[in-house]
């Protein structure tokens, strides 16, 4: 009976996550006719695929999507690598101030993003960044909080004994960190670049506050640009809508048993 | 022979050096980052509050005024967080309360529950503009399919985002189909409670209920206080899907205090009073989130052990 209970509610609330999906889908492929009949069409007679590239040029997404690439990747390869840099530091040194910095580094991430909206924008405006891609990639070279402590947390886990045999061994710090470490981290590593790409790829607020030119605009701000231009054009949105989701959603698919696997809650708890 | 002795010193010398140098140089990355992207623009901003302060042109220190022109003559500032706060008491409960139901069964042993996690947790990875999209489409008057399905229900659906009465709910729920984050967080917890209290609770006849609130939601408390304090703040930092899908609008029913920051800065280039806004918005987060961390010693229970191995982490 309960059985029975948790089933239909399972199966209930799954639908409730996955329509709005479908929807979405055939929202982008049906015919002009069938989007707007009433009662709604929910499986299209003709799927019309043709409607994505219609979509695709009008505007120039081919340069929208290559600004989003560029972002992407550069910010992602910076988060990485500063991330497990820094979250080695903590993990495996004694030094002067580390507890300290570290409280310091988790007291950040309660810092609201609209109290330094502001400030760096005007940063960004003297070193004459705005309208470049330089500031939504610079910053992430120099680690993000919650990602060193996601890092962090994940290397304590590995016996200090390996670190211990490499040293005797001859190698030092840096290569300990290059050679075993990183290695040793890939699953952690997997898991923040798979929430760092999430982030830049669906980020709106900082490309719309950084770029004015189309030319330099990412994918997100091009779609939220129909808004504007085609007032009606629901076919074009939801078809961008869909070539949006499916990098991200991709990337989960593969990257999923790290996320699952309860590393995101067993950092939180410490 | 004595030079030699010499630069062996010196050589100890530089070794211990680099030594000492060595952790500081790996978390040097967030250091810089912080002095420059975080700690200068949160003094930079502190400062520009004091100021009026235009993007371009002249600016002239003015002292308080702009704390006090918010406080007491704009009352575009109480609407807005005001609105905001409306939002913050739907979503936090909600957010929580739905993510713990959708852990809790999650957590029961049923077939597929890789599959059903995967399926609440997938509008995490698109938010932002797409999820704007996928909603602002099912919310549309007259095609949406949220109505009619609704009218199948017998029930005549709202102008959801045209009608000031339900804007903000829609952003409410639009915001909480993202909760698969919660969620995790949650399940990770659930499944740390160690299985013998379950089966000593259901040896003795405690009803499924009672395990509930007795056992599951004393053990996971600290992770419940996590997640309102993180839902807290998101709450507080609603401007994206807001933005995008109502712009604030109708009858500014849904203009939240992030979006009045937004406008003050971007549309009026007024960044010494927009400055002042965020710091405010800042206070109230910290007071916030101190406030539920005060509150907690009285509902969060922490295991003996689960604090001492916690302190010894950090």
């Amino acid at each position: 009976m309960t059985r029975a209970l948790t089933y239909s509610a399972l199966l209930f609330l799954s639908a409730m996550f996955i329509i709005p999906f479908y929807w979405t889908f055939i929202t982008a492929v049906k015919n002009i006719g069938e989007l707007y009949q009433f009662p709604p069409v929910f499986w299209p007679n003709e799927v019309m695929w043709e409607n994505f590239v219609t979509a695709w040029f009008k505007q120039p997404f081919d340069v929208y999507l290559k600004n989003s690439v560029i972002v992407v990747v550069l910010s992602t390869i910076g988060q990485l690598f500063s991330c497990s840099l820094v979250a080695f530091g903590f993990a495996r040194f004694q030094f002067k101030g580390r507890d300290a910095i570290f409280v310091l580094l988790l007291s950040t991430m309660m810092i609201p993003w609209d109290v330094k909206m502001i400030p760096l924008y005007m940063e960004f405006n003297m070193l004459g960044w705005i309208n470049t891609l330089k500031p939504l990639i610079v910053p992430a070279y120099f680690a993000d909080a919650f990602f060193v402590f996601l890092l962090r947390q994940y290397i304590m886990t590995v016996p200090i004994e390996i670190d211990e045999a490499a040293r005797m061994d001859g190698a030092n710090s840096w290569q300990i960190y290059w050679r075993i470490h990183l290695p040793l981290m890939m699953p952690a590593l997997v898991l923040v670049g798979t929430f760092h790409f999430m982030n830049a790829w669906n980020d709106y607020l900082g490309p719309l506050i950084y770029l004015n030119d189309q030319s330099k605009y990412t994918l997100t701000l091009g779609l939220s640009m129909f808004k504007g231009l085609h007032e009606t054009d629901i076919t074009s949105i939801a078809a961008i809508t869909v070539v949006l989701c499916i990098p991200p959603l991709i990337l989960f698919f593969f990257a999923q048993r790290y996320i699952m696997d309860g590393s995101i809650g067993s950092s939180v708890k410490g | 022979m004595t030079t030699l002795v010499v630069q062996d010193e010196v050589a100890e010398e530089r070794h211990r050096f680099i030594e000492k140098l060595t952790p500081y140089l790996f978390i040097s990355p967030w250091i810089l980052g912080f002095l420059f992207f975080t700690l200068g623009p949160l003094i930079f901003s502190f400062i520009m509050s004091f100021y009026d302060w235009p993007v371009v042109g002249e600016r002239t220190f003015v002292g308080l005024q702009n704390y006090q022109v918010m406080l007491t003559e704009d009352p575009l500032f109480w609407d807005s967080l005001w609105i905001t706060v409306k939002f913050g008491l739907f979503f936090v409960p909600f957010n929580v309360i739905l993510g713990l139901l959708l852990a809790v069964l999650l957590n029961q042993k049923v077939i597929g529950t890789g599959f059903f996690r995967t399926i609440f947790y997938l509008p995490s990875v698109i938010s932002g503009v797409a999820l704007v999209t996928i909603w602002a489409w099912i919310y549309s008057h007259e095609y949406g399919i949220l109505n009619f399905l609704l009218g199948l229900a017998g029930i005549e659906g709202p102008n959801w985002l045209g009608d000031p009465n339900w804007s903000l709910l829609a952003i409410v729920i639009a915001s909480l189909w993202g909760l698969g984050g919660t969620m995790l967080i949650l399940l990770t917890g659930l499944q740390s409670i160690p299985k013998e209290l379950y089966e000593a609770a259901k040896i003795s006849g405690v009803p499924a209920w009672a395990r509930l609130v007795y056992i599951t939601i004393p053990m996971l408390s600290p992770m419940l206080l996590f997640t309102v304090i993180t839902s807290i703040i998101s709450a507080f930092q609603q401007l994206t899907i807001a933005l995008l899908l109502t712009g604030g609008g109708p009858l500014e029913s849904t203009y939240f205090f992030a979006m009045y920051i937004y406008d003050n800065a971007f549309k009026y280039f007024e960044m010494g009073f927009a400055a002042a806004n965020s710091w405010v918005m800042f206070l109230i987060i910290l007071a916030l989130s101190m406030m539920v961390l005060k509150s907690s010693s009285a509902w969060v229970y922490y295991e003996g052990e689960m604090k001492k191995t916690e302190a010894n982490d950090d």
